[in-house]
């Protein structure tokens, strides 16, 4: 990095420490909440054999799509020579490095055995997609490490540009393979289409700018600083185009599984007669996800900070219950385990349509993977120089 | 100096000691070593692939309201609930159901139907949900993380996660809070050469003779000889997994 374009976080001592220990106390009452769900067991939380998967891994998947998304800023200036992008590039890749340690540490607390983490780490069996997600994972760790160091240290800043190609290369790779958890599901309606993958790669692509956003006006709040009007209209067209790809996208995976006989009754239930899961897909993940945020940024011909802050907000309130949607609706519907019959009883449930209510641990769990990678960010940004002086 | 036991005339410190800790190992260590070993001996023959357990269930037999299926695979596995069905385990339960062309009901234990190709055993990242040689898939209690990918895998709903603490588990049922389960054919009973799993033994005695379990390589066994008489089919057969549980009458 070039001395002297870059500076450190400029903050009141006292400012600093209170957001330090507010966002300290959410990372250990998350701690508290994944002790106590490890030490009770599960059925504490809203999770059970019917919804297997919660409010965790929407925390989790959320926040590793958001960890590869928000690299596109850095991706923009090395590997599409996108020079306006170069001074955003490190707090980008501060802000990937911290999401995806966030996101992990709520997926591996949430595991039934955590303390068998080191089994996950020495025993693979290769076809399976999430031992493959375990490598992408950590590997893009190391990636993103090795291409903080080729932005911030001017001697290797040579090599940052094949570094940022390669990283570019792994996270579109990391997030076909976070979408392919769900899209390799033979078994479940909601699932089993490749789609996933483009889907999955499409929404990172606009959480990662909202969330950029996010961060970044808000440290340029805190420092009294200014975004340029010019750089505020650039994130203003990447969320709009951003948004047109993720409505494509969504309305091309539902027409798939609309059209694949077998996954008919599936989107029905989803898009029609499913209650709040439908309730959580045409206002969550439609309305608010998309429809809001394209009429705010289109209609509105005052592109000022505070309103695409509201609107990139909005952006990740909407990416959080399409990831929801898509993980807790997936589960909701029951398995189609005999095509030609109506179930009409069962003891384990295999008839009814799942309910789920999250309990408070997932919800502190979460939380705290959240304030986790903001922390990072705020240790970050105070110790090295990762704030564009001049954008 | 003068022993203290010699106030008692019979016996020393040492003595009383030596007798206490012998008393104790035959009352309580030396049974449970017995039925340790026991329990932990190995078949004396390598899990080969030359035999494949099946199972074939008659739905026609299934009846509605019997559970004796249920009671002994939770007897034999010491499964056992905490009056919260939706986190209990299940490793068999029964489903009523009603045919949407002629409106027929029936009534079948449903179970892990132990695939030939297992979307759960592809699925898991350590390699802890594993089919072996002869067919049985099952879940290595040491290497599950408790991620629950294989649940989101199993188009069957066979297995169940251990949402809770347990206590009294029983030696030939490994089990634990946060790893997996389902069933296994009563593997242990098996390899120690049974030829039955509990659940066909109680349908047997209680039930309506529902289940047969054999060697699917042996034309001669039991579970080939049921489905000679009422050739059945697998569940899902669109997904190809070949699934080593097979049903007649529906």
């Amino acid at each position: 990095m070039k001395p002297g374009l870059f500076s450190r976080f400029i903050i009141e001592q006292r400012l600093f420490w209170s957001i330090f220990l507010g966002l300290g106390f959410f990372v250990l009452l998350g701690i508290f909440c994944a002790h106590y769900m490890e030490t009770e067991g599960h059925y504490i939380t809203g999770m059970n054999n019917q919804i297997i998967w919660g409010l965790p891994h929407i925390f989790a998947v959320f926040m590793i799509i958001i960890s590869s998304g928000v690299l596109n800023i850095a991706s923009l200036s090395s590997v599409f020579d996108k020079e306006k992008y170069k001074p955003l590039a490190p707090l980008s890749g501060l802000i990937a490095i911290s999401y995806l340690i966030g996101g992990l540490a709520v997926l591996v607390l949430d595991l039934g055995r955590p303390d068998r983490l080191i089994v996950a780490m020495t025993t693979y069996n290769f076809k399976s997609i999430f031992a493959w997600n375990i490598f992408l994972y950590s590997g893009f760790f190391l990636v993103l490490l090795i291409y903080l160091w080729t932005m911030l240290d001017y001697e290797i800043k040579k090599y940052s540009k094949s570094m940022g190609i390669f990283a570019f290369v792994w996270r579109i790779i990391l997030t076909t393979g976070t979408g392919s958890i769900f899209g390799f599901l033979v078994a479940r309606e909601a699932y089993a289409t490749a789609i996933l993958a483009p889907l999955f790669i499409v929404m990172s692509l606009l959480y990662g700018v909202a969330i950029y956003y996010a961060y970044h006006s808000s440290i340029c709040w805190l420092n009294k600083t200014k975004i340029s009007q010019t750089m505020l209209d650039n994130f203003k067209k990447l969320m709009i185009i951003f948004l047109f790809t993720n409505l494509y996208f969504l309305i091309l995976y539902h027409i798939t599984n609309i059209y694949i006989s077998k996954h008919l009754d599936y989107e029905i239930f989803l898009l029609v007669s499913g209650g709040i899961y439908t309730l959580l897909f045409w206002v969550g993940q439609f309305l608010i996800g998309i429809v809001l945020p394209l009429i705010l940024l289109i209609f509105n011909k005052n592109n000022s900070p505070l309103s695409l802050l509201i609107t990139s907000k909005i952006i990740l309130l909407g990416g959080l219950f399409a990831v929801a949607v898509i993980i807790i609706g997936g589960q909701a519907y029951p398995l189609n385990i005999f095509p030609d019959h109506q179930i009409i009883e069962s003891a384990f449930y295999d008839n009814v349509i799942h309910s789920y209510v999250p309990s408070i641990y997932e919800l502190g769990l979460g939380i705290g993977g959240l304030t986790l990678a903001t922390l990072i960010i705020l240790i970050g940004i105070a110790n090295f120089k990762f704030i564009p002086k001049d954008i | 100096m003068k022993s203290r036991s010699n106030h008692f005339g019979k016996i020393n410190r040492r003595d009383f000691l030596v007798k206490s800790i012998s008393a104790i190992a035959v009352v309580y260590i030396i049974p449970n070593i017995i039925e340790t070993s026991i329990a932990a001996k190995q078949k004396s023959e390598k899990v080969s692939s030359k035999t494949k357990w099946g199972m074939h269930i008659d739905v026609t037999k299934c009846v509605d309201g019997c559970s004796a299926c249920i009671q002994a695979c939770n007897d034999e596995n010491g499964l056992y609930g905490f009056g919260r069905p939706e986190t209990d385990p299940q490793w068999i339960r029964k489903i009523k159901l009603r045919d949407l062309k002629t409106n027929e009901i029936s009534v079948l234990p449903m179970l892990c139907q132990h695939c030939e190709n297992p979307p759960c055993c592809d699925v898991c990242p350590t390699g802890a949900s594993f089919k072996r040689e002869d067919g049985i898939v099952m879940v290595n209690q040491h290497t599950c993380i408790g991620c629950r990918y294989c649940m989101m895998a199993c188009p069957f709903k066979a297995r169940s996660f251990v949402h809770e603490n347990l206590t009294m588990q029983l030696t030939n049922s490994p089990r634990g809070k946060g790893c997996v389960e389902s069933c296994n054919f009563c593997v242990n009973k098996i390899d120690h050469g049974s030829a039955y799993t509990a659940c066909e033994e109680a349908c047997n005695k209680e039930g309506g003779g529902v289940i047969s379990f054999g060697d699917l390589n042996d034309s001669k066994s039991k579970v080939n000889a049921a489905i000679k008489k009422s050739p059945g089919r697998r569940l899902r057969v669109d997904l190809k997994l070949k699934q080593k549980v097979t049903y007649t009458g529906i």
